[in-house]
């Protein structure tokens, strides 16, 4: 054996060093996102969800914009073919994460890849990509994913509870402004991400063509609006890589 | 909305949600993404996140009113100047659902 391998075992990461490293470093995300579990369960319920239901969206579905989402069409009385179309939509940006991921798993088999899929959040792709980036071999880094996306899975769960808990007390106490909360966290989210003016002309092709769309049959404005935002955004794009070529 | 609608909302929206992330992650390794369908996807959260929060500040009963009774539209605009100054979540968050409580429960 070539000596240098005494060294080898405080770089040598088991699966479970790696599991453990994953759940410390998504920690501050998880904490993030507690807010917004119990956010979502309660206004699940006083959309009119089951509880349930909105138990089901958190443990099957696991999609945290797209469960608000979905409450909010629920409550504006859409369609469960709207619902599912828009959330079509609002989780393609998954696959942004997918793509970039995808490469540093080509070892892996369906067994790995099939949980890892399910549990692929903004939050667990944030947490983890950088580990991923690093250089060293180590074989084990799938672990590091799950420990970190397996412990946002189960925080998000018991908040959903602690929500729908909160959200069946409420239903006595009148209208809150839930659906506030959910946009004034939306405005939180989206408005730093608006750095270019393409992405500007995005949001406001997107916000002034929803307003107008609003009456579209079947709620299709939401999701009319958002490619029409789309659209003027990637032409923006465009217009600008001509305009001032690099 | 009935407890079979409630079914499947959920299997609808769990299949959608899954085949983007598994079919994706899966092909990754063979197969790469346009350019242009990864700029795309980039402006995805930002058009329809803006899409739906909108009519909710601008018509929030449903019809227009751009008013300073509208506390909807007065918070969501202080919400927006916190987090282009700060871009920071959380003060967006506290800050703008204080002013919309006491807007909205006329606590001034």
């Amino acid at each position: 054996m070539n000596p240098d391998s005494t060294a080898q075992p405080q770089l040598a990461h088991t699966p479970k060093q790696e599991f453990f490293a994953g759940a410390r470093t998504i920690i501050p995300l998880v904490i993030g996102a507690t807010p917004f579990g119990m956010l979502f369960g309660a206004l699940a319920i006083s959309a009119g969800l089951s509880a349930w239901a909105t138990m089901g969206l958190s443990l099957i579905v696991f999609a945290g914009s797209s469960q608000f989402v979905a409450a909010g069409l629920v409550g504006q009385g859409a369609s469960v073919g709207i619902i599912v179309l828009t959330t079509f939509v609002v989780n393609l940006r998954h696959a942004l994460y997918a793509a970039s991921l995808g490469p540093y798993l080509r070892h892996l088999s369906h067994r790995w890849l099939a949980p890892m899929a399910f549990l692929l959040t903004d939050e667990s792709y944030a947490a983890v990509i950088s580990r991923f980036e690093q250089a060293d071999a180590s074989p084990n880094k799938h672990w590091f994913y799950l420990g970190g996306a397996l412990l946002m899975y189960v925080n998000w769960q018991l908040w959903t509870i602690a929500g729908i808990v909160t959200g069946q007390r409420l239903e006595s106490v009148g209208d809150l402004g839930l659906e506030f909360a959910m946009v004034v966290t939306f405005i939180g989210i989206v408005v730093p991400l608006i750095r270019r003016w393409p992405m500007l002309l995005c949001a406001l092709v997107a916000g002034g063509s929803a307003l107008v769309l609003d009456n579209l049959p079947h709620q299709l404005g939401l999701i009319v609006a958002s490619l029409l935002g789309i659209v003027a955004g990637l032409a923006a794009q465009l217009f600008n890589r001509e305009a001032e070529p690099s | 909305m009935s407890a079979f609608e409630q079914v499947l909302l959920i299997v609808g929206m769990m299949s959608v949600t899954y085949g983007v992330r598994y079919s994706v992650l899966a092909m990754s390794g063979r197969i790469t993404m346009s350019k242009r369908v990864e700029q795309a996807l980039r402006f995805v959260p930002v058009a329809v996140l803006t899409a739906l929060c909108t009519p909710i500040l601008v018509k929030p009963e449903g019809q227009w009113l751009l008013s300073f009774d509208n506390s909807h539209l007065v918070a969501g605009v202080v919400a927006i100047t916190v987090a282009a100054i700060s871009r920071h979540l959380l003060l967006t968050i506290v800050l703008g659902m204080a002013l919309f409580l006491i807007l909205h429960l006329n606590l001034i």
